[in-house]
C-alpha cells in the first residue's frame, strides 16, 4: 500500500517541477530542442576552431589549399603516372582532386568528432551544455574548409574546361547538397559512436586513426569503381561512402557510375548511424566524467 | 512557498582504482542484469567514503541518500571536510555527472560556477572570450551583448580587451572569467570554491555581487567553501556533509558550529577525548567545575574554570598544564599556562596525585562558543597528556548598559583574556 502512495507522490512532483536530474537519460530522447537553445554556442565554437587554427601562421587560410593540392599532385604522379591506374578517362588531377576534396570532408569530420569526450574532458568536467554541440560544431567548421576545397576544385575545373578537356557536368550536380549532408552526418554519427565508446575503452581511438586511412582505399577516391575487379567489388559496394564519392565525380566529370540504389544505401546508412550515434552519445554524456 | 530545488535520495557511487582493468566483464554483467530487469549487482556493495580507512570493496559511495530542499531566494552553504562529498554534490547539481540513484527536481535554469574562465581559448581576445565563456555558461548572444560594457567594466580589463587572453596575467584572466559569470542570470546558481583564487578586494567584490544577486533578484544560490567566514557572511541556511551523508541541516551558524565542533560530543566526559597519554601516567578522572562533563557555560559573574586531574604516576614527573582556547573558526585566542606564572615547574612524586588549576576567564567574554585544548607537559621537553577539544565553553555574553550583548560570531567587539 505504502509503495503505491509513494509512486503517486513521485508522479505529482514530476508534474510540478519543470526539470529533473535522474541517473540515466532516456535512450530515445534526442534532445534536439536543447541543442537548438545552445545554437549561439555552436556558432562560437565554429568561430573559435576556425580562428584558432591558423592564428600565428604566415600563410593562414592558404593552408586550406595547400593540403589538397599536394595530396592530389602526389596521387596523380604515383597512381596516375607511375602505376598508370584508370581514371575513367578524366584528367587525373581533376579526378583525384574531386575524390580528395570529398573524402577529406568525411574523414576530417570522423577523426575530429571521434575524440570529443577525451579531448574536451577538462571543459566537460566543469560546466554543462549539451555535449552534442561540440561534435556538431566540428562538422560545421569542417564545412567551411570543405567549401574552400570546393572553390579550389571549381577553379581547377574551369581551367581544365578552357584547355579543351572533355568534362561532362550534369544534372546530378543538384544532389550536391544532399551529398554534403550525407558526408557530414555520416562522419558525425560514426564519430559520436566512437567517442562514446572511447570514454571507457581507448582502443577504438587508435583504430579510427589508421582505419580512416585504410578505408580510403576501399572508397573510389583513387581507383574508380569500374576499374575494381569483380572479385573485390563487394568490398567497395559495402562501403557507404562509395555511393557518395561516385555520385560526386559523376556529377562534375560525367564519369563512373551513378545509381540511386548506391546513393540510397549511403543515405539510409547515414540516417541510422546518426540516430544511433546521437542516442548513445547523449546517453554517455551523463556519466562519462567518471570513466574518461 | 514551494521549494525551488528538491533533492531526493541522491547517491553517487565511484569505482576505486584504475578503470580499464576488469571493467569489460563487469560491464557485461551489469548489462546482463539490466536487460533481465534486475538490480545492478554492483550497487549493493560499496561503503561510505571515509578516506582514512581502507575498505574491502572497490566501490565507494561518494554521497549516499542525500535529501534536502532549497527555498527560492535562499543562499545555502554546503560545508564539510575534504572528501565529504561536496564537490560530487555540486557536480551532480550542475549536470556534469549523473547520480547513481535518486533524483533532483528543480524549476528554472541552473547555472554553475565550478571554475572561472571555463573554456577560455588562449588565442582569442578578451572580448571574444567573453562571448565564448558566456555561451558555455548558458547565456545567449543577446544576453551577453546587452551586458558587455558592464562585464568589461567589472573585470577591470578595458585596456586589454582586444588582446589575446594568452597575454593576460593569471589574475586578469580570473577577473575576466568571474566578470562573465557574475552576469550569468539563472534562477539557481551553484558556486564552488571559486572565490579562493582572487585577492582580498576581488573576493569582497565577488561576495558583494552574489549577495546582490540573491537579495535584489531573488536568485537561489548554493555555495561551497572552506572559508567559514565567507559562508557565515553569505549564507542563511546550511547543510553539513560527512562521509557522503548529511549530518546536519540547519541555520548556517548552527551548521558551522556543528561542523567545527563535530568531534565534541558536548555530553561526553573530558577523559573520553584523550588522544595521547604517556605510558608512565594513568589518568583516573578529570573534573571541570566539579563535573566530569566537557561542556561548561560561562555567564555573568561565572567566569572561573576549576580543573582537577586525578591519576597515578609510575615515576616522578615535572608536570605543567597548558590550555589553548580557540574560537569557532579555530582561530587561537588565548593560551593559559600557570607554570609560567609560577616560574618553576612543580615536580610530582610517584604515586597517586591530584592536580588543581584555576583559570579565570574574562568577565566580559563575548557571547559565543569556544573550544579549549588541554595538555600536560614538561614545557619544551616532553608532552605527557594531550586532549584535543577537551572543553567546550558556551559563553552567554555580557550585556552592556545599553542592553546590548556582544556576540563573537557577529564580529562585534573583542574577547579580552
Amino acid at each position: 500500500m505504502i509503495e503505491v502512495e509513494d509512486e503517486a507522490i513521485v508522479d505529482q512532483e514530476k508534474e510540478t517541477y519543470a526539470h529533473s536530474i535522474t541517473p540515466q537519460n532516456s535512450l530515445f530522447d534526442l534532445r534536439l530542442a536543447e541543442i537548438w537553445r545552445y545554437r549561439d554556442l555552436l556558432m562560437l565554437f565554429v568561430r573559435r576552431d576556425f580562428v584558432a587554427k591558423y592564428k600565428q601562421t604566415i600563410l593562414g587560410p592558404i593552408w586550406f589549399f595547400i593540403q589538397p593540392i599536394f595530396q592530389t599532385v602526389v596521387m596523380a604522379i604515383v597512381f596516375g603516372g607511375m602505376a598508370g591506374l584508370s581514371t575513367d578517362g578524366a584528367p587525373p588531377i581533376l579526378f583525384y582532386l574531386a575524390g580528395v576534396t570529398a573524402w577529406n570532408y568525411f574523414a576530417n569530420c570522423l577523426r575530429a568528432t571521434s575524440n570529443t569526450f577525451t579531448a574536451n574532458a577538462g571543459l566537460f568536467g566543469k560546466v554543462y551544455f549539451p555535449r552534442a554541440v561540440t561534435p556538431l560544431s566540428v562538422v560545421i567548421s569542417n564545412l567551411i574548409q570543405f567549401g574552400i576545397g570546393i572553390l579550389l576544385f571549381l577553379v581547377m575545373f574551369i581551367i581544365f574546361a578552357f584547355r579543351g578537356y572533355e568534362l561532362h557536368p550534369n544534372s546530378t550536380l543538384l544532389l550536391l547538397p544532399l551529398l554534403i549532408v550525407i558526408m557530414g552526418f555520416m562522419g558525425l554519427g560514426l564519430g559520436m559512436l566512437v567517442s562514446a565508446m572511447t570514454t571507457r575503452y581507448r582502443d577504438l581511438q587508435y583504430l579510427v586513426e589508421f582505419g580512416v586511412q585504410l578505408l580510403m582505399y576501399a572508397t573510389p577516391v583513387i581507383l574508380p569503381l569500374s576499374a575494381v575487379p569483380e572479385k573485390y567489388k563487394f568490398i567497395m559496394l559495402i562501403n557507404p561512402m562509395t555511393g557518395v564519392i561516385e555520385t560526386f565525380k559523376y556529377g562534375f566529370l560525367g564519369i563512373g557510375t551513378f545509381s540511386w540504389g548506391l546513393l540510397g544505401y549511403s543515405a539510409g546508412f547515414t540516417i541510422i548511424v546518426f540516430l544511433v550515434g546521437l542516442m548513445i552519445f547523449n546517453r554517455t554524456e551523463k556519466n562519462f566524467m567518471d570513466t574518461v | 512557498m514551494k521549494p525551488i530545488i528538491k533533492v531526493k535520495n541522491l547517491s553517487k557511487q565511484y569505482r576505486l582504482g584504475a578503470i580499464g582493468t576488469g571493467t569489460m566483464k563487469e560491464d557485461a554483467q551489469r548489462w546482463w542484469y539490466r536487460i533481465r530487469g534486475k538490480e545492478d549487482p554492483y550497487q549493493k556493495i560499496g561503503e561510505s567514503s571515509d578516506h582514512r580507512t581502507n575498505g574491502n570493496t572497490d566501490y565507494v559511495w561518494a554521497i549516499k541518500e542525500i535529501n534536502f530542499e532549497v527555498m527560492p531566494g535562499d543562499i545555502l552553504g554546503i560545508i564539510g571536510k575534504n572528501g565529504a562529498g561536496k564537490s560530487t554534490l555540486l557536480k551532480i547539481l550542475s549536470k556534469v555527472t549523473g547520480p547513481t540513484i535518486g533524483s533532483i527536481s528543480y524549476n528554472g535554469r541552473i547555472g554553475s560556477l565550478l571554475e572561472v574562465g571555463t573554456g577560455f581559448h588562449p588565442e582569442l581576445t578578451g572580448r571574444e572570450n567573453i562571448f565564448l565563456n558566456g555561451a558555455i555558461l548558458g547565456m545567449t548572444n543577446y544576453e551577453i551583448r546587452s551586458n558587455l560594457d558592464e562585464i568589461i567594466d567589472f573585470s577591470g580589463c578595458e585596456k586589454y580587451i582586444d588582446t589575446p587572453v594568452k597575454r593576460y596575467s593569471s589574475g586578469m584572466a580570473v577577473r575576466l572569467g568571474f566578470a562573465v559569470a557574475a552576469h550569468l542570470d539563472p534562477e539557481i546558481l551553484v558556486v564552488d570554491e571559486v572565490l579562493a583564487v582572487g585577492d582580498a578586494e576581488f573576493q569582497k567584490k565577488a561576495i558583494g555581487k552574489m549577495q546582490d544577486v540573491s537579495h535584489n533578484k531573488g536568485r537561489t544560490i548554493l555555495f561551497v567553501s572552506h572559508n567559514m567566514a565567507s559562508i557565515q557572511h553569505l549564507c542563511k541556511t546550511g547543510i553539513v556533509l560527512e562521509n557522503g551523508r548529511i549530518v546536519n541541516q540547519d541555520e548556517i551558524s548552527k551548521c558551522i558550529n556543528s561542523y567545527l565542533g563535530h568531534n565534541i560530543k558536548t555530553t561526553s566526559r573530558v577523559i573520553d577525548s584523550i588522544s595521547y597519554c604517556h605510558p608512565k601516567i594513568k589518568i583516573d578522572s578529570i573534573l571541570i567545575n566539579e563535573q566530569e562533563s566537557n561542556s561548561i557555560r560561562m555567564g555573568i559573574n561565572i567566569n572561573k574554570v576549576k580543573i582537577v586531574i586525578n591519576g597515578f604516576l609510575k615515576e616522578e614527573k615535572a608536570i605543567s598544564l597548558e590550555l589553548r582556547i580557540y574560537d569557532n573558526n579555530e582561530i587561537p585566542l588565548a593560551f593559559f599556562s600557570p607554570g609560567h606564572k609560577v616560574g618553576k615547574i612543580p615536580v610530582i612524586q610517584q604515586g597517586s596525585f591530584s592536580l588543581l588549576y584555576e583559570m579565570e576567564l574574562p568577565n566580559n567574554m563575548n557571547k559565543g562558543s569556544y573550544i579549549c585544548d588541554m595538555y600536560l607537559t614538561y614545557p619544551g621537553q616532553a608532552t605527557w597528556l594531550t586532549i584535543p577539544r577537551a572543553i567546550y565553553i558556551e559563553a552567554d555574553g555580557k550585556s552592556t548598559e545599553t542592553g546590548m550583548v556582544f556576540e563573537y560570531e557577529k564580529g562585534a567587539g573583542f574577547l579580552f583574556l
